[in-house]
This record gives C-alpha cells, sequence and structure tokens, in this order.
C-alpha cells in the first residue's frame, strides 16, 4: 500500500517539529478554505466593503494629526468656526457637511466606524464563547445540566431582545463596552446556545467520542478536544451574524437615546432627529452617510456569513 | 480449562434500559439488553459474539469497555495487576485500568475526529494517559502504523482521515486499538462497512496482530461466515440470552440450539448450486421489555411446548465437547 | 433475442464535480430478457447503483448521459424528457431501494401510496378492483391485509420493505430494479425477502435487475449476472458460470476472498491495492494496477468487452491469466 507523501514528513534523524508541521497543516486548510470561500461572489463583496470600512476606520486617527485640525475636525468637540451657519452644505472643507452642532460629519463617520467593529467583534466573541461552552455542556452532560441550561435559553428567546435592552438601558448606564457585554450574553444564550448545541447533538453520538473514553479521556478532554472543535465552524458562521444583529441594535438603541455612548452612527441619527433635522431632504447629509454605513457594514457581515456557510456545510456545495 | 488462562471472566452480567421515565419520574418498565450473561475468555483466544440487530451483542461490547455501567453482574480481568473487576471501577482506577481493554468500532468514517490528523487520533490514547514523552510516542505510532500495513508511516502521519479510503481508516483504527497494548479489545463489526476486496486485508491483519502480539479479541458481528474466519468459538446471542457456545466448525456443522440452526441455515451461501435448508423459525424478532420468565426464544421457537412456556429460560449446560446450548429441548 | 425488454447500448455516464468529471459508468453493454433475473455485483463506488438510477432517469442535476442508449421495449429513454419518462416508470420499470423508509411517506397509510401510484398509472380501473388489487399485493408479498391502513413506522424493517415491493409491483412493470433491498435487513428476515422476490419475480414472468455488493444475495436470486470494477461492466454470464468458471481475475478474486459458512475453510485471499479514484482513472483496462496477471498491453489498452466463451462475456486481455 503505497501512496505520495505529501510533504510533511517525521523522520527520526531529521525530525521536523511538532508545531511547524501543525502550523504548515493550518495554513493549508486555511488556503483549502480561502479557495472555497473565494469562489463565492458574495462573499468577496462582502469581505471587500468589510476590509474598506476597516481603513476607512483607521484613516480617522492618521487624519487627524495630518491635515485635520483638531478644534475643527474633532468628531465629538470640534467647531467649525468659519461657517456660520450649520449645518452647513457639503464642501471641499466639509465632504460631508457639518451636523447641527458644527462638527464635521465625515469625521464622525470615520471614528464611529471603529467603535462599531470593537461592539460587533466583541460581542460576537462574547456570544461564541458562552453558546459554545454552554451547547457543548448541555450537549455533553445531558439530565439535570442540560434542563436547567435549555430552560434559560428558552427564557432568553421567550422575551424579546430590544424590549430588554431598552428596560436595561433606562436602569443603569450603558456605553459601548457594557453593550457588547449585554448583546454578546443575550444573543450567547438564546438561539445561538440552541443551534450549537443541536450540533453538539450530532457530534456527541459520534463514535469517535466512545473511543476517546475508551481511551481514558476525562469529559473535559472530550469537551475540548472532539466536542468543541467541531463546533468551531459553525460557531465562526453565527459570529457573522451576530456581528450584524449588534451593528443594528447598538443603532437602534442609540437613536432612541438609551446608551450613553457618546459618538457612533446610531448617535449621529439621533443627533439629526433631536436637532430636527430627521426627514428633511435638504440636509440629507444628516441622516444618509451613517444609516448607509450601518447598512453597509451589516450588510458586508451578512454575506460573509453567507459565503462562510458554504465552506463550513459541505452539504450545502454543489457537487 | 484451566483458571489461569482465563482472561476475562463474565458473569451474570446484566444491563436494564429504562424504556420513557425522565428526570423527576422513574420508569418501571425495562428493556432487558443483556441479561445473566456468561461468558469465559481465554488469553489469546478470539470470541465471536453472533446475533442479529437488537440481540444485545453491541450492549455487551459497551459494558465490557465500560462505555456503560452494568445494571449487576462482574467483569473480570486477569491484569498484571491481579484479576479485577471492572464493572465496579470508578474515577482514576478506571482510567488507568482503560488501557487494558480497547475497542475497534463498525464504521471507519466516525470512528475518527475529522479534524485531527492520523498521528492525533492514533496517539490520543498515550496522550490521555500521560505515557511517554512526544518523540517516544511519535515513534510508537509510526511502528504501530507500519505493523497495521500503512508502509511508509511517515506519509500518513500527518494526513486527515477523509484523505484515507475505508480500509486504510479501518487500520488506522486498529492502531489506536493497540497503542496501549491492550489485554483485550472488543471489535465491534470492524469489517462490515468495508467492500470484499479490502476486507479480507483487515480480516487478515486482525489474526496476525492476534497471534503476534497475543492480543484476545471478542469479536462482534451478525454475519457467521466472517466469524467462521475470525474466531476460535462463537457465543449466539438471542434477546439478551446467551443461547449458544461452541468452537467455531462445532458450532457451524452441529447446532443444536433451534435459533442458531434457523441463523444458520438463514445465511445465504455464495454457490448458485448450493440449496439451503428450510428456516426452520417463526415470526419476528421483538425487544425484550420487561420479558417474561420463560425461555426468551419461546414466541418463534416450532419446538416449544407447554413445558418451555411454564418453566423459566434454560441454563447454558455443557453436552460435552465444550458445546453449551440454553435450551430444554436439547 | 427479441424478446429483450431492456437493452443497455455503450452507456457512458459522468459526475460532474468541482475537480472534475467522475466517469461513473463507463462504455456498458448488457440485456434483460422477459422473465429473466439479472444481477449486478460490485464494490461501493463501482457504478452499479447509477446504472440503476440511469435506467429510471432519477439521477442527480450533476449526472451527464455522455453517450449510450436505454431501450425499454425497444424504446431509447436517453432523450426523453420529465413528463415523458413518468408515464414509463411504475408501468413499465419501477424501482425498489435500500432504505424502505425513505421510499414511504411517512404522513400517509401504506395502501393509500399503493393507490396513489395506482390511481395515477391505471385510472381504468374502479375504486373495488383498486381496493381488491391492494389485498392481492399485500399477499403476494407476503404481508397481512390487515396491516394496509397503517402508517410505515407501524412496519418493521422487513415488513417496509416487503410494502415497498408491492408498490413497485402495483401497475405490473415489466422490468423491477431493485437496489440492495435486503441488505439493511437481518438474515433471517433478508431469507424470507429474498425467497419470496425470487418466487414473485418467476410468478409473475418479470424481467429483474438485482443489484448487491453480496455475491452470497445474487448467488440466491439470478440467472445471470454481471460483475462491475471502477464503473466498468467486466464480466457477464450465467451465474453458475460466474461462480465456477470465472473467467476475470477480479472475479476470480472476488469469489475467493468471499468467506462462506458452507463447505471447507479454505484460505480467503487479499485483492492487493485499493479501488482507483475515479476522477482520474488508470489508463487501460481499469484493474490493471491491482491484477496479478497485467502486462504491458493492460496499462496500454481498454481491453475490448467480448464474447469469450457461448453467452459469457468479458473483458479481459488474460482471461483466466492466460498470457
Amino acid at each position: 500500500m503505497t501512496m505520495p507523501t505529501n510533504g510533511l514528513t517525521v523522520s527520526t534523524a531529521t525530525r521536523i517539529p511538532l508545531w511547524k508541521i501543525r502550523l504548515k497543516l493550518a495554513w493549508r486548510a486555511t488556503k483549502t478554505s480561502w479557495a472555497t470561500f473565494a469562489e463565492s461572489p458574495i462573499g468577496l463583496i462582502g469581505l471587500g466593503v468589510i476590509i474598506f470600512f476597516g481603513l476607512f476606520a483607521l484613516a480617522h486617527p492618521i487624519l487627524m494629526h495630518t491635515v485635520w485640525d483638531s478644534s475643527t475636525y474633532d468628531p465629538q468637540m470640534g467647531y467649525d468656526m468659519e461657517i456660520a451657519f450649520h449645518p452647513a452644505n457639503p464642501s471641499a472643507r466639509h465632504l460631508l457637511g457639518t451636523d447641527p452642532l458644527g462638527r464635521d460629519i465625515l469625521s464622525q463617520l470615520m471614528y464611529s466606524t471603529r467603535y462599531e467593529f470593537v461592539l460587533g467583534i466583541l460581542s460576537a466573541v462574547v456570544t461564541v464563547v458562552i453558546a459554545t461552552t454552554i451547547g457543548a455542556a448541555a450537549a455533553y452532560y445531558g439530565g439535570l445540566i442540560d434542563a436547567v441550561l435549555m430552560r434559560l435559553a428558552d427564557l432568553v428567546i421567550m422575551v424579546p431582545f430590544l424590549p430588554i435592552l431598552i428596560v436595561l438601558s433606562s436602569l443603569t448606564e450603558v456605553g459601548m463596552f457594557e453593550l457588547a457585554l449585554l448583546i454578546g450574553v443575550l444573543s450567547g444564550f438564546g438561539g445561538n446556545t440552541i443551534v450549537i448545541k443541536s450540533q453538539a447533538l450530532s457530534v456527541k453520538v459520534k463514535p469517535f467520542i466512545e473511543a476517546a473514553r475508551i481511551a481514558g479521556g476525562s469529559d473535559f478532554h472530550i469537551i475540548f478536544t472532539h466536542l468543541i472543535p467541531n463546533l468551531l465552524p459553525i460557531a465562526l458562521l453565527y459570529m457573522m451574524f451576530v456581528v450584524t444583529s449588534a451593528i443594528f441594535s447598538e443603532a437602534v438603541l442609540s437613536y432612541f437615546g438609551l446608551t450613553t455612548i457618546r459618538m457612533s452612527w446610531g448617535i449621529m441619527i439621533n443627533t439629526a432627529q433631536t436637532q430636527g433635522y430627521l426627514l428633511r431632504f435638504d440636509t440629507w447629509y444628516l441622516l444618509i452617510p451613517a444609516s448607509l454605513a450601518i447598512t453597509l457594514l451589516c450588510a458586508a457581515f451578512y454575506l460573509v456569513g453567507r459565503a462562510l456557510d458554504e465552506v463550513v456545510n459541505p452539504r450545502l456545495r454543489s457537487r | 480449562m484451566e483458571n489461569q488462562d482465563i482472561l476475562v471472566n463474565i458473569q451474570d452480567l446484566s444491563k436494564l434500559f429504562p424504556v420513557g421515565g425522565g428526570i423527576f419520574k422513574r420508569s418501571d418498565v425495562f428493556v432487558h439488553a443483556v441479561s445473566g450473561f456468561n461468558l469465559q475468555i481465554k488469553r489469546g483466544e478470539s470470541v465471536g459474539l453472533v446475533g442479529e440487530s437488537g440481540c444485545g451483542k453491541s450492549t455487551t461490547g459497551k459494558l465490557l469497555t465500560r462505555l456503560i455501567n452494568p445494571t449487576e453482574g462482574k467483569i473480570e480481568i486477569a491484569s498484571a495487576q491481579g484479576v479485577i473487576d471492572i464493572a465496579s471501577l470508578r474515577g482514576k482506577k478506571l482510567k488507568t485500568f482503560r488501557r487494558n481493554v480497547q475497542m475497534i468500532f463498525q464504521d471507519p468514517y466516525e470512528s475518527m475526529n475529522p479534524r485531527l490528523t492520523i498521528y492525533d487520533t492514533v496517539a490520543e490514547p498515550l496522550n490521555v494517559q500521560g505515557i511517554g514523552t512526544i518523540v517516544e510516542r511519535e515513534t510508537r505510532v509510526s511502528e504501530l502504523l507500519e505493523t497495521v500495513g500503512l508502509t511508509p508511516a511517515t506519509s500518513f502521519l500527518f494526513r486527515y482521515p477523509h484523505e484515507l479510503s475505508g480500509g486504510q481508516r479501518q487500520r488506522v483504527a486498529i492502531a489506536r486499538a493497540l497503542i496501549v497494548s491492550p489485554l483485550f479489545v472488543v471489535a465491534d463489526e470492524p469489517t462490515s462497512m468495508l467492500d470484499v476486496s479490502v476486507r479480507t486485508g483487515v480480516m487478515h491483519l486482525m489474526q496476525d496482530l492476534a497471534t503476534n502480539l497475543n492480543v484476545t479479541y471478542l469479536y462482534i458481528t451478525h454475519d457467521l461466515a466472517v466469524a467462521r474466519y475470525m474466531c476460535d468459538r462463537i457465543a449466539v446471542m438471542y434477546l439478551g440470552k446467551l443461547v449458544e457456545l461452541a468452537e467455531t466448525e462445532e458450532l457451524l456443522h452441529h447446532a443444536l440450539h433451534p435459533y442458531t440452526q434457523a441463523l444458520l441455515s438463514a445465511v445465504p451461501v455464495p454457490d448458485p448450486t448450493h440449496s439451503r435448508k428450510a428456516v426452520q423459525i417463526k415470526g419476528g424478532i421483538s425487544k425484550p421489555v420487561n420479558p417474561k420468565p420463560r425461555c426468551r426464544f419461546y414466541d418463534r421457537c416450532l419446538l416449544a411446548d407447554n413445558s418451555c412456556r411454564d418453566s423459566p429460560h434454560p441454563e447454558l449446560e455443557d453436552k460435552g465437547n465444550n458445546h453449551f446450548v440454553a435450551c430444554h429441548k436439547v | 433475442m427479441t424478446d429483450n425488454v431492456l437493452e443497455v447500448k455503450n452507456l457512458t455516464m459522468h459526475y460532474m464535480t468541482r475537480k472534475g468529471p467522475v466517469s461513473a459508468v463507463n462504455n456498458v453493454n448488457f440485456s434483460v430478457a422477459r422473465g429473466e433475473s439479472l444481477g449486478l455485483v460490485g464494490e461501493s463506488g463501482c457504478g452499479k447503483t447509477s446504472i440503476a438510477l440511469s435506467l429510471l432517469k432519477l439521477l442527480p442535476d450533476n449526472a451527464d448521459i455522455k453517450q449510450g442508449q436505454i431501450l425499454i421495449n425497444s424504446k431509447d429513454i436517453v432523450p426523453l424528457n420529465y413528463a415523458e419518462i413518468c408515464k414509463l416508470r411504475w408501468k413499465q420499470i419501477s424501482m425498489v431501494f435500500q432504505a424502505a423508509m425513505n421510499a414511504l411517506n411517512p404522513v400517509y397509510t401504506v395502501e393509500d401510496q399503493i393507490l396513489e401510484a395506482m390511481q395515477e398509472h391505471l385510472p381504468h380501473l374502479s375504486e373495488a378492483e383498486m381496493d381488491r388489487r391492494v389485498d392481492e399485493l399485500f399477499k403476494l408479498v407476503g404481508l397481512d391485509p390487515k396491516f394496509k391502513d397503517q402508517y410505515p413506522h407501524q412496519y418493521s424493517g422487513g415488513m417496509r420493505q416487503r410494502a415497498v415491493i408491492a408498490m413497485a409491483l402495483s401497475c405490473e412493470p415489466d422490468i423491477i430494479v431493485a437496489d440492495e433491498p435486503t441488505t439493511a435487513l437481518d438474515v433471517i428476515v433478508q431469507d424470507a425477502l429474498l425467497k419470496r422476490i425470487r418466487k414473485i419475480q418467476e410468478k409473475l414472468n418479470m424481467a429483474m435487475i438485482y443489484i448487491s455488493h453480496d455475491i452470497a444475495v445474487i448467488a440466491e436470486v439470478s440467472d445471470r449476472m454481471g460483475v462491475m470494477y471502477a464503473g466498468n461492466l467486466i464480466e457477464m454470464a450465467s451465474t453458475e458460470a460466474i461462480f465456477h468458471h470465472p473467467i476475470h481475475p477480479y472475479t476470480m478474486g472476488l469469489m475467493s476472498a468471499f468467506p462462506s459458512i458452507v463447505g471447507d475453510k479454505t484460505e480467503l485471499t487479499t485483492l492487493p491495492g485499493e479501488p482507483p479514484d475515479l476522477l482520474n482513472p488508470p489508463t487501460g483496462c481499469r484493474y490493471h494496477p491491482r491484477c496479478p496477471y497485467a502486462t504491458a498491453i493492460c496499462s496500454q489498452e481498454m481491453p475490448e468487452y467480448r464474447e469469450h466463451e457461448a453467452q459469457h462475456f468479458a473483458a479481459c486481455w488474460h482471461p483466466r491469466g492466460e498470457v
């Protein structure tokens, strides 16, 4: 029985350390996954948009240190004295105009992007960590642990997401960080846990789990080497959708003025509203840039999620 | 049979599964998956456990590897530390003892974690038991892969299961089971998912390993023809009970229990000119849910009469020639 | 032979995959006469199921019939469209699958499902006639008609498979294709079903194509049998001739690798190597990398499938190992 070697060999004479081989294997797996991902145009479009926003966010501090004068262009404290009346229409000085408080809209938009990313990714990570551990534990142990955790999940699902946030934000001060944690915990405990648990149940009954137990593996070993690695791809997929919903939720809450966030895309819309410019076509620059940014970034993460679905679920792949 | 020769001594092993019930409600209906199971397996011997699906043969395998806990009974294994009853082992002792009993699974596609390389899969028992250094483990894994016919081992070590064929995967599964040098291996239908052209190779490999490494097998299968080639003795199970036990050729040619006879006459023969005997059995297989105390085979037996109806399930009786049968009518 | 209900001529079929075309069926020729039972044996991935699916045109979307004809009652079905094929299914050719539970709809009673097929294809029958026919079918396959208004999940595995056979027989097809119908069953149930299938086939004088990986099962049910390897039909003859005088080295190996519980315990031979990858099959004879008799020509040219002995066809350069 001979087969061509795949270039990764270990011989006692010239030993390549294990970690190097693992790194190489991981790199190869990434390349194949990328090839599948790159086949779908929607994934590439989504990724392109995300990269654009990433650069957009990075450009802000650079611009602030070079061309933009901080007293005029600071997204929160800036005020352009040279213009008599704010909000001002787009001009060479202010590409997207200024808001009713005399601040540059482009600067606000760029500055907020950074926080939108932090919010989305932080809440997604929290969600994945919670959903994976809880889902895996509920599926693996079953019985009472499963029953308690699943009733908890039912409870979170039963109470709608936004109203909870609204109630909580009225009780305490909700900043960007708290909001990220909150969204992460809530979406982690709810539907995502159940999705991950159902996946975990199908992995749990595979004979390789029994083989690991016969080898003498502890519950901890089985959950972390066998169960969770097989859940991570699907968890990653749901992470993308959590990012979308986190950014959206933040926008809604900020629009209603329920957060103590000082600057974000939601806050920009909120400012337009509180100053009475909400439904006016002539001051479109107060609304459209922020709304468009929310829509684009949400859609981008969603599209990436859809494309990842093809990588993660081979059943969806066209043969 | 001399006592020191016995490696595995199973006594009155039973497993009842509750039907229905839940966390707050105890069930009083039980499936008697395995009941009153007695079997001695000698060192170096291969015993076949044969029966239809649902007869409890896989449950027996899971009990012997302690994947599930027995309801009652003893599983004594003569290890280097003396005779140990593994039915009641817990915690750390159980973990250490697992080195002695390993298992080979039926489905080579599902018995390996798709995200682990062959090296990680085979080395797992060493890894969790903390045996050897990383270099030693690698050498041992390479050696064993070559032993099971995956040569050169270096070209297989860092492949993933999906890159291997069914026959190759089953060889990897055998290597994983043997890496801790177990005394006893439970093989649950290890060849039933393989194609004929690669099946013989795996069967030969298991036989060679039995002789060379002195491995003792319990070979669980539904296929009597494969059991004939793999086993020294065959035990036939019916609805959780052992009904007949004899040396392989003796059982195939002089089966005494009416169920064994029916089973044998139902096996298709790869010869168009051979005409088989008619199968002497009635009805279909059921589940042993709270079974009546009489012979389990009563409902399907053509020989059964009133005395079978009124007496309890027959015990295994020695009919000479190492041939044991549990039947009132023999 | 003019009484052939089915003729397959030069059938070649590929599955298109993202890695390239998989040559699943390659230039296969065979025919089945009325009242004849033909067995097709081969390992997983050898193309036997693909042939069965081609006969009913039940192929998945990525399958592509490259060339060849499938003549059912002398009519080529390859160019037919979906609606035309549907008219042929059940009445002229029907199929029994391995997974009986998937072939039955869990929300209808077994009787309703059989009636549905009959209403579609035998509209001239009155309701009473149909009812009577369902009873007859149940008796034919060895099921008690009193179970007919039960749901599939109330049946055991063997009963379900019998119900599926009853359904396949409902419109009196000329040809029935059985793809591993007994593989998931226990031996005692399998035995009863095999005997029943054989009896029905002879009684109704139907043509049957029985597909299995188990040569012992094929030996029980077929008059003639074909052996497939890696998409090619490599040998076909009467079942007895294949078992007792095989020509192709693969068939020879297969016969001696198969264990039996009767007769002397002979040494089982091992076929070296593994079945080939059909994404890029070996050149020449597809068996040559594993064949003990292979010579230079085997790796260069595909051997012709021809009649070596009377009614004994094979595709091999070195029949029975002759040089």
